[in-house]
């Protein structure tokens, strides 16, 4: 089993951030647009050198959204960011008209997603943004699960024409993968073979896999991991590869259980090959102030519960 | 385009309107009537469009010409016809309008590819956000040219205008001319009526907007002499916006002034009455 390690912990927004910078250097098409938030989206590099690419919206997640749009008309790409709860259901018809429907070009790049957002509480945490955007038809989903696979996330979807959603987080992680990965979008990323179970986990709940597949190991289980940074479109040949050799699957996610990765998975699985399924994931339920760890635990999203959830798949083949 | 030939062409969109919306026994007929002075005088006499052999010629970036943005998207019809008597496609499509496999949707659409439309609208509100935007892509793009918004009245009631209406006078977004079709109608009544967002004009001026009155929204005459000097205020650091004043239903005298024929079709006797007091003027599709 390969072992991953990390020598720092980097939030997966500043990875954004990190991937905004670049592609203000090398994308002259690329428009940052913000509503609010410009420090929390680690967008000050991207502005001090792009003023004029820059656009700064106030609150007004609406207006932000159909701007965007219009700014593809003219060849732009506009990346449009704010908190992901803000950058979702608030706008939803507006993403759903402006931009899905009418297929625009749109990146919708959102932050502090999920539990970890931490003491802002459940006003903010959202946990049924993956269920929303991946029920527009042709929108793509992205969910990188640390700093440097944000990074290149960010800048593989400038490449990539169409409506795209990315999502990432406010808490500090390892930073476990590679510095010069490719990023391609839809391909699942095999982090660790094995033969008992399968783990396809997403976002934050990647590195939770990753040490839950070690813990298993101890007890000589060997897990094989898999990270579903795109949960649409959906990397089915990895899925079903997988769980032919596996013969169960766990998935993993900081998400309502309700529409997000482990449904898309289950829908794989009954049209394809039916095996044990069980999810690690929000069980229908709003979230709450606390620190990221806290709640982590609280709502059952640890490398501990993955654990547990392994065990329950694997007796159930 | 002289002032008489246009309003041969309205008279022939009118037509088209009642046609349409009787063919297929559903759509919006009421504001479609009361806005077909505005847009023929936008297509074939104010806007720069992108032409090969008299014919424009459509592209989804629209560099080097006028755009044009339909925020309340329920007035299709007037908007179809209008497209297709420039040449944007033939005008028996209009035959399909709201029919199955049509790319003449309900309400306009990207998604079926007719050539003319930008975005999808019909949801309300979002279409002035969508402009400003294509036109910061003008600015960005050293593209000099108009970006034209027409919106409902009735539509002001939405939020995200107001979150527009303050980002563009922010933003100096000067080249861009929003139109608010002042009809007075909607839906559940007159808008007075149903949520009074009085006093417009005085909100535009509010919020940094040159606001312009075009108190005869159906003569054609006072729409084209509104929409030069609109364009004639651009480039100073504020959008325009132009409160045309129209009737809705106006040219079918049955359907004028009320708001029973926002989303009615007309049966085959009325459709008789409206189409006798409306000359064809180009050929009906």
């Amino acid at each position: 089993m390969k072992k991953y390690t990390f020598t720092e912990k980097k939030d997966t927004r500043s990875g954004f951030g990190a991937g905004m910078h670049v592609l203000g250097q090398q994308n002259p098409n690329v428009v940052a647009l913000c509503a609010d938030l410009v420090g929390s989206l680690k967008l000050e590099p991207f502005i001090k050198e792009n003023p004029d690419r820059f656009v700064q919206c106030g609150i007004s997640e609406a207006n932000m959204i159909g701007v965007s749009a219009g700014l593809t008309i003219g060849g732009k790409i506009p990346f449009a960011t704010t908190f992901a709860n803000f950058a979702t259901g608030r706008v939803y018809d507006q993403i759903r008209q402006s931009v899905a429907y009418s297929n625009k070009n749109v990146k919708i790049c959102a932050s502090h997603a999920g539990l970890t957002l931490g003491e802002d509480g459940a006003t903010h945490q959202i946990l049924e943004d993956l269920g929303m955007m991946k029920m527009l038809p042709g929108m793509t989903v992205i969910n990188p699960c640390d700093y440097n696979q944000t990074k290149a996330a960010t800048i593989a979807i400038a490449d990539y024409e169409g409506p795209v959603y990315l999502r990432f987080g406010r808490p500090v992680i390892p930073v476990f993968t590679d510095a010069d990965q490719k990023f391609e979008i839809g391909k699942a990323w095999m982090v660790n073979e094995g033969t008992d179970v399968s783990i396809f986990a997403t976002g934050h709940m990647v590195w939770e896999a990753i040490q839950a597949g070690e813990l298993l190991e101890a007890e000589g289980i060997n897990a094989e991991i898999i990270n579903i940074h795109t949960i649409k479109p959906l990397d089915e040949e990895a899925i079903l590869k997988s769980v032919e050799k596996t013969g169960c699957a766990v998935t993993a996610e900081e998400h309502n259980r309700l529409g997000g990765l482990g449904d898309s998975v289950a829908q794989v699985l009954i049209k394809n090959k039916l095996v044990p399924q069980e999810y690690v994931a929000v069980d229908d339920s709003f979230g709450e102030s606390g620190t990221p760890a806290q709640l982590m635990e609280k709502y059952g999203l640890t490398a501990k519960d993955i654990v547990a959830a392994a065990k329950r798949a694997i007796s159930r083949k | 385009m002289e002032i008489e030939q246009l309003e041969k062409v309205a008279s022939q969109v009118r037509r088209d309107i009642v046609r349409m919306v009787h063919g297929c026994q559903s759509g919006h007929p009421g504001g479609s009537l009361g806005c077909t002075e505005i847009l023929v005088a936008l297509y074939f006499e104010q806007m720069k469009l992108n032409e090969e052999n008299g014919k424009p010629v459509f592209d989804m970036n629209g560099q080097g010409e006028d755009l044009f943005f339909l925020s309340n998207g329920h007035i299709s019809p007037v908007w179809y016809s209008v497209l297709a008597h420039r040449g944007y496609f033939e005008k028996s499509e209009l035959a399909t309008f709201r029919k199955l496999d049509s790319r003449l949707q309900g309400h306009p659409t990207t998604h079926e590819h007719l050539e003319g439309i930008r975005i999808a609208s019909g949801s309300l509100g979002q279409g002035m956000s969508a402009a400003i935007g294509s036109a910061l892509a003008k600015k960005l793009n050293k593209d000099d040219l108009t970006v034209f918004v027409l919106m409902g009245d009735g539509e002001q009631q939405e939020g995200q205008v107001w979150e527009a209406a303050m980002f563009a006078p922010h933003h100096e977004v000067d080249n861009l001319i929003a139109i608010i079709d002042l009809n007075g109608q909607q839906i559940d009544g007159p808008t007075l009526k149903v949520m009074n967002n009085r006093d417009l004009g005085k909100k535009y001026e509010a919020f940094g907007w040159e606001v312009i009155s075009v108190e005869e929204g159906n003569d054609m005459t006072a729409v084209v002499k509104g929409l030069y000097e609109a364009k004639g205020r651009l480039g100073h650091g504020r959008p325009i916006l132009i409160l045309l004043h129209t009737g809705m239903g106006y040219g079918v005298d049955y359907m004028m002034g009320t708001h029973k024929w926002h989303g009615t079709a007309p049966n085959d006797d009325q459709l008789a009455v409206a189409l006798a007091q409306l000359e064809e003027t180009l050929g009906d599709y």
